[in-house]
């Protein structure tokens, strides 16, 4: 049953930098299934951007572990999908190459930075993604655009042929319009595979179980403050009732680590890129740096005119808060935040099976409304703290604010995917029903 | 505080590039994300090895890799088989 998938969609969104017009695809659980490939994970053959100019024209002459087991899934590779340039954003706006728009409202973001994907599947283009997740790049823009997305636990997914941004705290996922198409996505993707040395081998071989009878779900406080639109927060507590209704418990957990979650992330995820984004000087990939001039000129000229704003301010960030005289006070301090945000999960995972609250705090941004960088950062504070603990977390769409999806986010504790994947289902079934 | 030397200097370590017209954006912006990060004096607790984490080692076996030809596919500038890059000296 292998062969071929014409694949030409309507991209009136913008979810594509590349399409495959021709999909290949073998014979597995998966044959013939369109999937879509976030721009920051290597194809061999297909070009590969991470939404940047310097990376433009770029072809990977390997595939990324997760492409491979795709592909000897079953899986046709229909194309690449836009992103924030490198990740670094949370509407897919500073992509080079051109924002996506969300299908649900156009005027609107599909959030970021997997919104490529996200459209792509909201759009109808394709039933499943690859999106990933640095702090909150899957769950953003699936609670934005009303479908469903897991960040895997951290080491439970090769990040081999991913084009590294924070390695600490990103990995590859999936998102589709169901739980269940979530999970059938996570059980290709989670093999291990010794070249990511940060992988443990603990594959992912679930069926989704909408029995949730006695499960504690823990309701932090500290997801529900200033900041939350109350709507979005009301309609979450909705989604926590029909889960009591299905026979789980709910208890009340703190994190108070959460103050210095978001300070800690940013300085954490810009100090890995200024390190990771070193290699993009048009040596070895990317437009060609002109060796005719010296050294820091030939490299300042071109990453000035290839990388956008917010790369550059990133990875100046990331310089700063390494620099000597400031790493003590930055970089050292964020690490031991990351710890005590860690062991706030592990306390409250004790009481509690899972935690629930809003994926996001708002509804979707307007097109061009973030446009000062801390106001942007800021969004993210409902999803960093699972890629700080390491744990899985995934977005479940759970009603509307003015007409705009909400996500239902349930956290879980390391290497128990299966029960957050679980818990999502059960709601998801139950409002569906 | 940050001034706007400063920001040319970081600019400068980082090999980023930046331009005159830049310089102040950048400057106002940085302030407000560092002022955002002083919440981070307050984190308590000290550095401290991460007890029970041990190494996951491998032994150190020759595997395949990518050919010269598609090592040097991507470069934009190559010589004799090697990558060219820009001057040193």
């Amino acid at each position: 049953m292998a062969g071929t998938l014409e694949f030409s969609p309507d991209d009136r969104y913008n979810a594509f930098i590349t399409t495959c017009r021709q999909a290949p695809f073998a014979d597995g659980p998966l044959a013939g299934t369109a999937v879509a490939v976030k721009d920051n994970i290597s194809t061999a053959g297909i070009q590969t951007t991470c939404g940047s100019r310097i990376l433009e024209g770029y072809i990977p002459p390997y595939d990324a572990y997760v492409v491979e087991l795709l592909r000897s899934s079953g899986a046709a590779i229909v194309g690449k999908t836009n992103m924030d340039e490198f990740g670094m954003g949370s509407t897919t706006e500073t992509s080079a190459f051109g924002p996506t728009r969300n299908p649900v409202d156009p005027g609107r973001v599909p959030g970021g930075s997997s919104g490529g994907s996200a459209a792509a599947v909201a759009a109808g283009l394709v039933p499943m993604a690859l999106g990933t997740d640095t702090g909150g790049s899957i769950r953003c823009p699936a609670a934005f655009c009303g479908i469903a997305g897991l960040k895997p636990t951290y080491g439970r997914v090769s990040r081999y042929g991913l084009i590294a941004y924070a390695n600490s705290l990103e990995q590859i996922g999936p998102m589709a319009r169901t739980v269940e198409d979530v999970s059938r996505l996570m059980s290709v993707i989670a093999r291990y595979d010794p070249r990511d040395s940060t992988m443990l081998d603990r594959p992912y071989d679930h069926r989704p179980s909408a029995e949730i009878k006695g499960l504690r779900v823990g309701i932090p406080e500290e997801y529900f403050g200033e900041g939350v639109d109350p709507r979005v927060g009301e309609s979450v507590r909705d989604a926590i009732g029909v889960l009591e209704g299905l026979g789980a418990k709910t208890v009340p957990v703190s994190i108070p680590g959460m103050r210095h979650a978001l300070a800690a992330y940013y300085v954490i995820c810009t100090s890995e890129a200024s390190s990771n984004l070193a290699r993009f000087d048009g040596v070895r990939y990317g437009p060609a740096v002109d060796t005719r001039k010296s050294w820091h000129e030939a490299y300042q000229d071109l990453r000035l005119e290839k990388f956008g704003t917010e790369v550059r301010r990133r990875i100046m960030l990331g310089t700063f808060a390494l620099s000597a005289g400031y790493a003590g006070r930055y970089y050292a301090k964020a690490q031991i935040a990351r710890r005590n945000i860690r062991e706030d999960f592990e306390r409250a995972f004790r009481e509690v099976d899972v935690i629930a609250g809003p994926t996001m705090p708002t509804v979707a941004f307007r097109l061009g409304e973030k446009s000062d960088p801390l106001s942007m950062y800021l969004s993210d504070i409902l999803t960093v703290p699972a890629n700080l603990a390491g744990i899985p977390a995934i977005s479940v769409p759970c009603g509307k604010v003015d007409g705009l999806p909400v996500g239902l986010q349930i956290m879980g504790r390391q290497f128990e995917d299966e029960r957050v994947v679980d818990a999502a289902y059960a709601y998801e079934q139950e409002v569906r029903a | 505080m940050i001034t706007e030397s400063d920001i040319e200097h970081i600019a400068e370590l980082a090999d980023i590039g930046i331009s005159k017209d830049e310089v102040p954006a950048f400057t106002t912006q940085f302030n407000a994300i560092l002022d955002y990060f002083e919440v981070l004096d307050t984190v308590e607790g000290k550095s401290a090895p991460d007890a029970g984490i041990v190494n996951v080692f491998r032994d150190d076996e020759i595997q395949p890799g990518l050919s010269q030809e598609e090592a040097l596919a991507n470069a934009g500038s190559t010589e004799d088989g090697f990558i060219k890059a820009p001057r040193v000296m």
